[in-house]
């Protein structure tokens, strides 16, 4: 059912990239091609596949190439497809929201504390609500941190506090006035039918009728975190993956010089 | 079974010996006390169940009564055994009754402890008696299906709807899982009750009620009749509502449970005299369900770091042993854990998988080992996922862990779709099948990396149990010696809920649920 080893098709589009009008790319440009996999909820049989490649086609791909179908069970199948997404994307004016700021070293983080605060800062970061994984807030703030990249507990002029998980948004904002912290870290791992939306809203409701958000740089983090997302919520910044503790420093110390907050 | 590692046997029983003391001692602060959900589980036990026009179920009602009126300390069984000689009712009358504010259990006159025995203990026995055809309906399907030689394909469902669940659990059965964990809602851990009724919500899974149970337990018993083969049933029991959550999977036939004496005090923050208590009544009646369990090590290393902590998980599994055969659970039923957790940048990393996987195997022969997939460094490329479960798979098959926890491809993405637990049973039985044999083929270098990686392992290990030894448990938990975790004694959630027992104490399942008696 595959094309074969060599592709013969003769290819009559145009292979010159033009940056307004990107395609998807396989192994010649603008040949549009995608990979992709589904279970429908259907038998394995000839009609499914073509329910498979109809589905396929209704996504924008022609020519679409069912190249594997596997049983799951009576009733369910599990589709590869290939094919060519006919669909573009301007590139060139897309803009996309971001943390803002440069990111420094950890030297070079608590060199900036020393001259723009001169004393440390304090962090306290959770999981928050009933988010039970610490995986997320372990990778920024324990000294080990994750890849080779030190978590803020080994920042010689960050204070960190990691309340782990399952800490209630009461409970977080009790122990940062407490803790006289300077930056807040709330990590959201679970994202099942939105939980963590409804958690990171309810936090930022209770600082603003506790008249306490700007008394705090907020920032969340976490799998399915985008800047975008967080600042929608309120937060001063949002990190998603591949973002790692000198990411949240940097933004936070730089933050706080923005807000005023430094000496 | 000749080392492969050239193992050091007395190190071996050096630790062990510790282990050995420091739960003994334990065990001593364990049997002076009870918690609320031990006595809730009485109350389980002796069919007290159902919710209250609010909502409240039965068994809270009737422990916050006693707690309130200053009974607990006698036991649950004491209270209601007095009830039933005084008025004839049932446990579950009388936690109606109670509920209703129609009796007050203190303002009943004390009959005899023989009266009160003779009341209650008819009761228990039927309960008991009730677990015990669970465990000849598991031999009997056993015996007629016959039980999976190597290891047991583990699986999760998490849909957080129980009947959708159900037609994810059915799917995976049928695609060859051997073991099906229902996947609990994020946060259960922490309710001090158990919800009731079947459930159709829930974050990241839904939530262990005796009626989840029941449905699934019917639906993988049908999936098993179709296949011919036996498909184990796996919850938590874990969190605030252990030894509640061991009664009601011992009278709805759970298989397999995850039961640890410490993972609620480390990763839950749950105090650590509630959890150790809680623990051991868990295991009690986990033992006499034949029910395996799993402990949690693996997700030390999910915390630290899989290759310079890898001796705190060693030492755990020595803990979890010896804690469970204090609580009368052979180690035939520990499924110690594991984890197959080391960064797969690190030059030689499989090599110190595979020493410690081998370790653990021959430190524990009789033990179903746990053997829990890479998590940490999951990525999101799924392509390389699969290379590192195809990996993880191998160890298993050369070292014979029991339990194998199937990696998923898309794990760190989302829970898993119908389509990749499909394809990671098909990795695994790729894997088992075409190197069935090579564990046997292989010996380790006496002298190569392997074998000192295992004995640097087993040395720190048992150097640390020593010093838990010298130290106390409590003060070592409160030093953060696992996973980087500090914990207070007289921190975290649940400690009110702990109780000195008074003299005349009665819990009838304590004797009556002891493995002896078989």
């Amino acid at each position: 059912m595959s094309g074969g080893l060599y592709d013969m098709s003769v290819k009559s589009f145009d292979r010159t990239l033009d940056l307004t009008r990107i395609k998807a790319y396989g192994d010649t440009m603008n040949d549009g091609k995608v990979q992709l996999s589904f279970t429908l909820p259907v038998k394995d049989d000839e009609k499914g596949m073509e329910a498979a490649r109809q589905l396929a086609r209704k996504m924008g791909l022609e020519e679409p190439n069912v190249a594997g179908a596997v049983k799951l069970d009576e009733s369910f199948t599990f589709y590869v497809v290939y094919g060519s997404c006919i669909h573009t994307v301007d590139y060139e004016h897309i803009e996309v929201k971001t943390v803002e700021s440069s990111v420094m070293s950890m030297e070079e983080v608590n060199a900036y504390i020393r001259s723009h605060f001169g004393r440390k800062l304090v962090f306290v970061g959770a999981s928050t609500g009933t988010d039970a994984h610490t995986v997320g807030i372990d990778a920024i703030m324990n000294r080990k941190g994750f890849a080779g990249h030190y978590g803020l507990e080994r920042y010689e002029m960050i204070e960190a506090y990691n309340l782990g998980a399952q800490v209630e948004n009461e409970d977080f904002l009790k122990k940062a006035v407490e803790l006289n912290a300077d930056v807040l870290l709330v990590s959201q791992t679970v994202t099942q039918k939105d939980v963590h939306i409804q958690n990171m809203t309810e936090l930022i409701e209770l600082m603003e009728a506790e008249g306490l958000r700007s008394r705090f740089v907020v920032i969340c983090g976490g799998a399915r975190i985008t800047h975008e997302l967080a600042k929608e919520l309120g937060f001063d910044a949002g990190f998603g993956p591949r973002k790692f503790a000198e990411d949240v420093a940097s933004f936070a110390v730089e933050e706080m010089t923005r807000r005023g907050l430094d000496r | 079974m000749a080392s492969k590692l050239n193992l050091d046997q007395n190190k071996v029983d050096r630790a062990r010996a510790a282990a050995r003391t420091v739960a003994l001692d334990t065990q001593a602060f364990i049997d002076r006390h009870t918690t609320v959900t031990v006595e809730r589980a009485v109350c389980r036990l002796l069919l007290i169940d159902g919710v209250n026009e609010v909502g409240v179920p039965l068994p809270n009602v009737v422990v916050d009564h006693l707690l309130e009126k200053g009974l607990l300390p006698y036991g649950a069984a004491y209270a209601l055994g007095n009830a039933m000689a005084e008025t004839g009712m049932t446990p579950q009358q009388i936690a109606e009754a109670v509920d209703r504010g129609e009796l007050d259990l203190s303002k009943i006159a004390p009959h005899t402890e023989a009266e009160i025995r003779t009341a209650i203990d008819p009761t228990a026995k039927a309960t008991a008696e009730r677990i015990r055809r669970n465990v000849a309906q598991r031999d009997a399907y056993l015996a007629e299906y016959g039980d999976k030689e190597g290891p047991y394909l583990y699986v999760i469902v998490a849909t957080g709807n129980i009947y959708e669940d159900i037609v994810q659990a059915k799917a995976a059965a049928r695609q060859g899982a051997d073991v099906i964990a229902v996947i609990r809602t994020t946060g259960q851990s922490l309710l001090d009750y158990v919800p009731y009724g079947a459930t159709t919500e829930g974050f990241g899974g839904t939530y262990a009620t005796q009626e989840n149970f029941r449905l699934m337990r019917a639906a993988l018993d049908e999936v098993g009749a179709e296949e011919h083969r036996y498909i184990r049933l796996c919850n938590y029991c874990s969190g605030l509502c252990m030894p509640e959550i061991a009664a009601m999977g011992a009278l709805e036939r759970l298989d397999v449970m995850l039961n640890d004496a410490l993972y609620g005090i480390l990763f839950r923050d749950i105090n650590m005299q509630r959890t150790l208590i809680d623990q051991s009544f868990s295991r009690r009646i986990n033992a006499f369900a034949g029910v395996i369990i799993n402990t949690g090590e693996d997700n030390y290393l999910t915390t630290a770091d899989a290759v310079e902590e890898a001796h705190t998980v060693l030492a755990s599994q020595f803990l979890n042993e010896q804690f469970a055969l204090c609580a009368g659970l052979p180690e035939e039923q520990q499924g110690l854990g594991h984890a197959f957790e080391i960064d797969p940048a690190r030059e030689n990393g499989f090599l110190y998988e595979l020493a410690q996987a081998q370790m653990a195997r021959e430190i524990f022969p009789k033990a179903p080992l746990k053997y829990m997939p890479p998590t940490k460094f999951m990525t999101g490329n799924i392509f390389r996922g699969h290379v590192q479960d195809a990996l993880f798979n191998m160890v298993t098959i050369l070292t014979g862990q029991k339990i194998h926890l199937l990696g998923m491809m898309t794990e760190a993405i989302h829970t898993p779709f119908m389509s990749d637990r499909a394809l990671s049973i098909e990795n695994a039985r790729y894997v088992f099948n075409t190197m069935k044999d090579l564990g046997e083929e292989m010996s380790f270098k006496p002298d190569g990396i392997m074998a000192h990686r295992a004995d640097e392992v087993l040395t720190k290990a048992a150097d640390l149990l020593d010093k838990i030894l010298r130290d106390g448990l409590f003060a070592t938990l409160e030093r953060g010696t696992f996973a980087d975790i500090k914990r207070m004694r007289d921190g975290g959630k649940g400690l009110s809920g702990v109780v000195l027992r008074a003299e005349g104490y009665y819990n009838p399942f304590l004797t009556l649920l002891s493995g002896g008696e078989k």
